[in-house]
Formats: structure tokens, C-alpha cells, sequence
């Protein structure tokens, strides 16, 4: 077991436990934190895939740019643990089971794949993850959906405008 | 690295965020399991491209084989902030109207 599988296994299980943590929380404060471990061992797994853009990217977007605005929004509405109410036990448990059920159909899936075996992941070398490769694809190949996504922003930052407006 | 650990890793990030959409009621919670998911998504993609750029530069070491791949993630996360931005816009004035953030309010749409 080399470097790499162990590092592999440590983010494996920090990502599983922090998004578990996720859903157990009461408080949503601690959701939210729980989902920055989350980004930060996904993140990981990206530098550990040599995708060094992405990673920054993600922990920028992210852990850094998204969660601040879910932690002002839940802070803007001084939610605590009573606010939340409570599904059915039921209800609960179907969800469980039906998400269990997903899981468990895809994993099966995966496991009889033909087209997977004998498939692996390149880990720790490899540079289109680099920004220099990443950046010449985008602005040659990928330039008309670059300035598209543009548009997409200045039409949400609109939307979330006028949503937001009091009345 | 074998690809399966990566779909498996994902696939289980990808149902936890289901089972959250599933079980919980608070809408923001609701919100972070959908950005969970969307970030099974990204990761599964990233391993996807490395795995057809290692089957690439086996043939020809200059192959860039995969950028798009990891473009498509770029892309999908400039949807996301986009996204998260409205939804949350619509979660405060969900909140300023009912003074709550309980998403069986939401029923009264059916009608």
C-alpha cells in the first residue's frame, strides 16, 4: 500500500463521514461546516487526480465563495436547532430506503460493468489539469460557452435582484 | 487507481445527498445535499477524464485527451454559483413570507 492509496483511503473516509455529518446535524451552522470538510477532501481527491486547477477553483467557489453565502443566509434568518421541524419517523425511513436502494442498484450495476474492469485512474501525473492546458482549451475551443456562462451570470445576479426586492 | 473506487466513493456521496433531499425538511439543508451531489458529479468526471487520459497518452504521450472533461466541471461549477444565488434569493423571500424556511409550505402551490 503506497502513499497514494493511503492517501486515497484517509480523504475517502473524511468526505463520507463530514457528508454523513451533514445530514445528522440539528444545527444548520454545523451542516454548513461539515459541508466545507466535505469540499476540502473532494478537493483532495482533485489534487491527488493532478487536476491542480479545479482544486483551487473548488475551494475558491466553493468552501469559500458559496458556503459564506449559505452561512449569511442561515445567520440573516437566525435559524437554530428548534427551527426545524421534524418528518414523520416514517417518512424518514422510506427516504433512507429508497436512497439505500439507489446505492445499492449502482453499486451492482458498476460491479457487473464489462466496459470497467481492467479500467484505472491515472493518479499523481498527467498535466491537462494544469492551468496552462485548461486555459488554451477554454480559450480557443470553449470560448463561445465561456462568454455564454458570462450572460448566465449577469442574468442570475437580475433574477437574484429582483427576487430578493422587498414586495 | 482502479476507476470502481472512484464511481463507488461518488455513487455514495451521490446517495447521501439523495437520502438528505429525502429526509430532511429545512429548505437550506435541502439545498447543500443538492450541491453534495453536484459535487459527486464533478469528482466522478475528473476520475473519468484522467482514466481516458492515461488510456491516451499510453498511445501518444502528447495526446490532450480529457481536457474536456475537466472544462465540463469548470463549467458545471459556474452553474452552480449561479444557481445557489437565486435559490438562496428565493429561500430568504420563502422565509420573509412565511417565516419559516419549512419546505411543506411549499404545498400551497398544488392548488
Amino acid at each position: 500500500m503506497d502513499t497514494i492509496q493511503i492517501l486515497f483511503y484517509a480523504l475517502t473516509v473524511v468526505a463520507l463521514f463530514s457528508a454523513i455529518m451533514v445530514l445528522v446535524s440539528k444545527n444548520p451552522v454545523h451542516s454548513v461546516l461539515w459541508l466545507i470538510g466535505v469540499f476540502f477532501a473532494i478537493s483532495g481527491h482533485y489534487i491527488l487526480l493532478n487536476a491542480q486547477f479545479l482544486a483551487i477553483v473548488n475551494l475558491i467557489v466553493y468552501a469559500g465563495a458559496i458556503m459564506v453565502l449559505f452561512l449569511f443566509v442561515i445567520m440573516l434568518m437566525n435559524l437554530n436547532n428548534q427551527s426545524e421541524p421534524q418528518k414523520h419517523i416514517w417518512i424518514k425511513l422510506a427516504g433512507a430506503i429508497a436512497g439505500g436502494c439507489f446505492l445499492m442498484v449502482l453499486v451492482s450495476l458498476v460491479r457487473q460493468a464489462v466496459d470497467l474492469e481492467h479500467k484505472s485512474v491515472l493518479v499523481g501525473t498527467g498535466d491537462i489539469g494544469l492551468i496552462r492546458n485548461l486555459g488554451k482549451a477554454l480559450f480557443s475551443d470553449f470560448v463561445v460557452p465561456f462568454e455564454i456562462s458570462s450572460v448566465l451570470f449577469l442574468s442570475a445576479m437580475v433574477g437574484a435582484v429582483v427576487i430578493g426586492k422587498k414586495d | 487507481m482502479p476507476i470502481q473506487y472512484y464511481i463507488y466513493l461518488c455513487l455514495a456521496l451521490f446517495s447521501i445527498g439523495i437520502i438528505g433531499v429525502l429526509t430532511r425538511r429545512n429548505a437550506i439543508i435541502v439545498f447543500m445535499c443538492i450541491e453534495l451531489m453536484l459535487n459527486a458529479v464533478n469528482l466522478l468526471l475528473v476520475a473519468f477524464s484522467k482514466m481516458h487520459h492515461g488510456a491516451a497518452i499510453a498511445v501518444n504521450p502528447a495526446s490532450q485527451t480529457g481536457v474536456e472533461g475537466q472544462l465540463f466541471v469548470f463549467f458545471i461549477m459556474v452553474v452552480a454559483a449561479a444557481e445557489v444565488s437565486v435559490g438562496l434569493a428565493i429561500i430568504v423571500m420563502l422565509f420573509r413570507n412565511t417565516h419559516s424556511v419549512d419546505i411543506n409550505f411549499l404545498n400551497r402551490l398544488k392548488n
